[in-house]
């Protein structure tokens, strides 16, 4: 496991600043962290004066604070900037949709979501005020990703003060190779999905009982397993039952295809059901 | 879990049941598989061909229970239009044409099975197949009623046809010609028709009215033949003709018009028609079932079509599953597939050892039968249903029956699907929200990790017929015993198909001991009162309206038979509520559906928590119950349901003495640890330990007993006013 030592936030001087660099002050202290921010674009006194000014009304930092002005491509600078300085948390502010209160995530976001080479924080509550978060959603999907996801969703929700973690097993709907057509087909689905359920709730205890008992500590765990699209239903049953964050996987490398023919990660990316932070 | 049974044992035991239902419906079956195909203008024998290949074949091969397969009203229509002009006006001709069309189709059934498409009925806006279905109704009408009263020569489009009716009848009472006895027969046996279901007499009713059109029909040629001694004053040509051996006079079908585009139509139309036709029946006659069986309808579709192949080489019509045939079946008692085995060979039988007599049935008798199911496809009263349903609907059932009757049935359920989709945008005012969110997931399933152990299913965006499937999927997996709760709180649109088919789930629930309820439509406003409306969030408010939904309904009810208090929307705000620690972050925006009485209420809230982007709707049901005495504030709760709590300034969590158990399954905490304490007695402690959880908070106006943070399913409220109540009763002693 990654501790967040050094956390960048890119700034955009967009009517949230504000709310994200207060946000992003108040994570770098939860962290105790250092925190980097990079504004693309020249270095003038104007802006400078103005960051000086919102840094000001956030509450102090524990610990240092570097600005650095670069300009070039969001992108290529974000990127750039993550590898020489050894950043272990990206956070990322996402768009909210025009009359809908959905938000997604922008081009220049998702580019950096899947390039970034750390773990990436996208924020749909920043605010001036905090929120306090008090239930964290982590996927338990089989993969060797997930281990070092759910143990990053303990340090998290011990950092967070927060109180109560959901790990959700996906399984899509594929693994049960029968199809509901009748009454025995039926009753032999409910038996496989038991049985599925069973298997993967034994492989997330496996999981947790490698996890330090004081990093449990105070904290209620507990596991669901869902039938149904990978990606997509986790981000559904993190709304459905108000999570305050959602802890997922890194995606695995993406091709053209995926963008055409969404699944897992995209799902989530278009339609952000609260805040997600994509372990790396 | 349902339990698996041995059905070897029962189905032996059932067989006698069979062989009556399958004799019955053959009794049906008979003069219907000659009347439909007379109407296709095909031999008479293929529909017996048609009915008997697929009784069989069926029976061996079909998925279903207690369906009957044979020759379909909706077919009728099109196989008339194939046979008149496949073949340009040479009828033979073209019936052999469409026994090749016939056997394509019962391939490209086959296929559909393979495919899984047993769904492809899903995809039909409901409004839009009753429009389609009326069409087929008047199509069959139209040409009939000429038929009925001894004109078999009146042909033209269903317009011309109906424009005809007029004049057929006037020259049937003014020229008493050669077909006037015939017509005469046809008269009287549309009455029979009309008049069997309100005659109330036993034996009256052990026969069906089509087989006493029969009996009648061949009596009266044998009364003209020995008591008159008279010829039988009805023309060759209006009676039925079956050749002399049936085997050796079977047609065969003729490939050589198979590239022809105007074959390729009736293929594809023959399909579509005799799919959706069959898919619609076996999912009317599930609800027949006395089992309550689930059918597989991808197997049934494999047989009809196999069936269907075999139908088209030997000669017959197209094989469906008829609902008309299956549920006299399933009212005279069949059990199983074997019914519709046993009605073939009943069917085989009367053929071949009947067949002199079936000669001397007047074709206008038969035309009858037909004239009264075309009138029950189309019966005015359909027309009064499918407007109270809502206007819109009606507008997309009159859009598809005149798109059918003007132009055929596959541009008519076209533009029926069409209208429905131009109208739900129209209604919401919005395109992206069905483009965007047409190909996207959208509902999710899972069992509830309580004591309780309910499948929640939730659905996001909209719910039209265009996605309906992606519910179905998932519904169709849940055991019928079980208890769900279908959320459609985040769904901004609901339409009247998926409304319709979501009551069908509810009842079959209900009937095999689950419990299916559906919540979050009472956000939603619908134009009329009927339970399968379409239901939308508007932003102009003037849609939530008096319209109430089941829940509401369900709610009145409790409200009436405890004699409470019920309304809807509560106009006065419920300041009380803001005494409560759980409200103190959050911001009340309406409170609906108040059940109370003088000392108890329970209601829905919607609130919002947090400001601004972070802002979160959120509805829940809720009790408030006053005490008589004066009690400290305390909140207890079960571990982690809601988590607040922890941030409740001077608050800790409280230890009852003697009850460890208890404090270490329960958060209590609260101020006034002494005052609590001497609260919690043994009593309240056993209660609060034996019954279901809730959250519960204290403050000096009541108790405040919250469930979950979504809205109660009306079972859910019953137990929580249950528990209120008997905390109320223990806490005044």
């Amino acid at each position: 496991m990654h501790p967040f030592d050094k956390i960048l936030i890119g700034i955009a001087f967009s009517p949230n600043i504000v709310e994200n660099i207060h946000e992003a002050v108040r994570l770098a202290n939860m962290f105790n962290a250092e925190l980097v921010c990079v504004h693309v674009g020249e270095k003038t006194v104007k802006k400078e004066s103005k960051l000086d000014e919102i840094f000001k009304q956030a509450p102090d930092l524990n610990r240092k604070r570097t600005l650095l002005f670069h300009t070039g491509s969001p992108v290529d600078v974000i990127l750039e900037t993550c590898k020489v300085q050894k950043i272990d948390l990206l956070i990322l502010g996402a768009l909210k949709k025009e009359n809908i209160y959905d938000y997604y995530v922008g081009s220049i976001a998702r580019i950096l979501t899947r390039k970034a080479p750390c773990s990436v924080l996208l924020l749909i509550k920043h605010s001036i005020e905090r929120v306090a978060c008090k239930h964290i959603v982590v996927n338990g999907l089989k993969d060797p990703k997930t281990k070092e996801t759910i143990h990053t969703s303990f340090y998290i929700s011990q950092a967070l003060d927060c109180r109560k973690i959901t790990i959700v097993e996906e399984v899509t709907q594929q693994e049960i190779h029968v199809i509901a057509t009748d009454d025995i087909s039926l009753r032999k689905i409910n038996i496989e999905k038991k049985r599925i359920s069973n298997r993967e709730e034994i492989r997330v205890k496996d999981i947790l009982t490698h996890i330090l008992e004081e990093e449990k500590e105070n904290i209620t765990i507990k596991t669901q397993s869902i039938f149904g699209k990978r990606g997509y239903s986790i981000g559904h049953y993190a709304s459905v039952v108000r999570a305050d964050l959602l802890i997922m996987n890194a995606p695995n490398k993406a091709t053209i295809w995926d963008r055409l023919f969404p699944h897992d990660m995209e799902y989530i990316l278009s339609e952000l059901p609260t805040d997600v932070l994509i372990v790396k | 879990m349902i339990k698996k049974e041995s059905t070897f044992k029962s189905s032996i035991a059932t067989i006698p049941k069979n062989i009556f239902a399958g004799f019955v419906v053959s009794l049906i079956a008979l003069p219907l598989g000659l009347g439909l195909a007379i109407a296709s203008e095909a031999p008479p024998i293929s529909g017996i061909i048609s009915a008997v290949v697929g009784g069989v074949l069926v029976a061996i091969l079909g998925g279903s229970n207690v369906t009957i397969t044979g020759p379909g009203n909706g077919l009728v229509v099109v196989l008339l239009g194939a046979i008149t002009t496949l073949a340009g006006g040479d009828l033979y001709q073209g019936y052999l044409f469409t026994l090749a069309a016939i056997v394509f189709s019962g391939l490209l059934m086959l296929l559909l099975g393979f495919l899984r498409m047993g769904s492809l009925s899903d995809f039909f806006p409901s409004s839009a197949i009753q429009g389609m279905l009326a069409a087929i109704g008047i199509g069959i009408l139209a040409k009939q009623f000429h038929v009925m009263l001894g004109y078999i020569n009146i042909k033209g489009s269903t317009i011309e046809l109906l424009y005809e009716i007029p004049f057929t009848i006037y020259h049937f009472i003014v020229d008493t010609n050669a077909n006037f006895i015939a017509g005469i027969e046809g008269v009287l046996s549309l009455m029979i028709m009309i008049f069997y279901s309100k005659i109330r007499n036993r034996y009256f009713q052990l026969i069906p009215a089509p087989m006493w059109i029969v009996v009648l029909a061949i009596g009266l040629a044998y009364h003209y033949e020995y008591i008159l001694q008279e010829v039988y004053p009805v023309d060759k040509s209006l009676l039925i003709n079956i050749p002399n051996n049936v085997i050796e006079n079977l047609a065969f079908p003729d490939f050589s018009s198979m590239f022809n585009i105007k074959f390729i139509n009736v293929v594809i139309a023959i399909t579509l028609i005799s799919s959706i036709e069959s898919l619609l029946s076996i999912k009317a006659v599930d609800k027949l079932d006395p089992l309550r069986r689930r059918s597989n309808i991808n197997k049934d579709l494999k047989a009809l079509g196999i069936a269907s192949t075999v139908s088209g080489l030997l000669g017959g019509l197209n094989v469906v599953t008829v609902i008309a045939r299956s549920s006299v079946g399933a009212n005279n008692g069949a059990t199983n597939r074997s019914a519709n085995l046993f009605h073939a060979i009943f069917l085989l039988l009367f053929v071949l050892l009947f067949k002199e007599q079936l000669c001397k049935i007047p074709l206008p008798a038969l035309s009858a039968i037909l004239v009264y199911t075309g009138y029950k496809l189309a019966d005015p009263f359909n027309i009064v249903k499918v407007f109270q349903i809502g206007g819109e609907q009606l507008l997309i059932f009159i859009v598809t029956l005149l798109a059918t009757i003007f132009f055929n049935l596959i541009i008519g359920i076209l533009s029926g699907i069409l209208v429905t989709f131009i109208i739900h945008v129209v209604l919401n005012q919005n395109f992206t929200l069905f483009t965007l969110n047409l190909f996207k997931p959208n509902v999710l399933m899972y069992k509830e990790d309580d004591e309780k152990n309910n499948y929640y299913v939730s659905v996001v965006n909209f719910c039209t017929f265009l996605n309906y499937s992606k519910l179905k999927e998932k519904l169709d997996q849940i055991p019928e015993n079980e208890d769900v709760i279908l959320d459609f709180s985040r769904c901004s649109f609901v339409d009247h198909t998926v409304m319709e088919n979501v009551n069908d789930y509810i009842n079959t629930f209900t009937s095999k001991g689950g419990n299916f309820e559906v919540i979050g439509l009472d956000m939603h406003g619908s134009h009329t009162g009927h339970p399968f409306a379409l239901r939308r969030v508007s932003e102009t408010k003037r849609l939530v309206s008096k319209n109430l939904t089941k829940r509401q309904k369900l709610i009145k009810n409790i409200a009436e038979s405890f004699q409470w208090n019920f309304r809807a929307v509560k106009k006065k705000s419920f300041l009380f509520l803001n005494s409560f620690g759980y409200f103190k972050s959050k911001k009340i925006i309406k409170i609906k559906n108040v059940l109370s009485n003088n000392k108890t209420t329970v209601f829905d809230v919607i609130y919002t928590e947090g400001e601004f982007i972070a802002k979160q709707v959120i509805r829940s049901t809720m009790m408030h119950i006053k005490v008589n005495k004066e009690i400290p504030w305390f909140i207890l709760d079960r571990d982690g349901l809601f988590e607040y709590i922890y941030h409740l300034a001077g608050y800790e969590d409280i230890r009852i003495k003697n009850h460890n158990d208890f404090s270490k399954r329960f958060y209590l905490s609260g101020n006034d640890t002494q005052a609590i304490g001497d609260l919690f007695d043994d009593e309240l402690v056993l209660f609060f330990e034996s019954n279901p959880h809730y959250h519960i908070e204290a403050s000096d106006k009541g108790l405040l007993i919250v469930h979950k943070e979504r809205l109660a399913s009306v079972k859910e409220m019953k137990a929580m006013i249950d528990f209120g109540i008997r905390l109320q009763n223990i806490i005044n002693k």
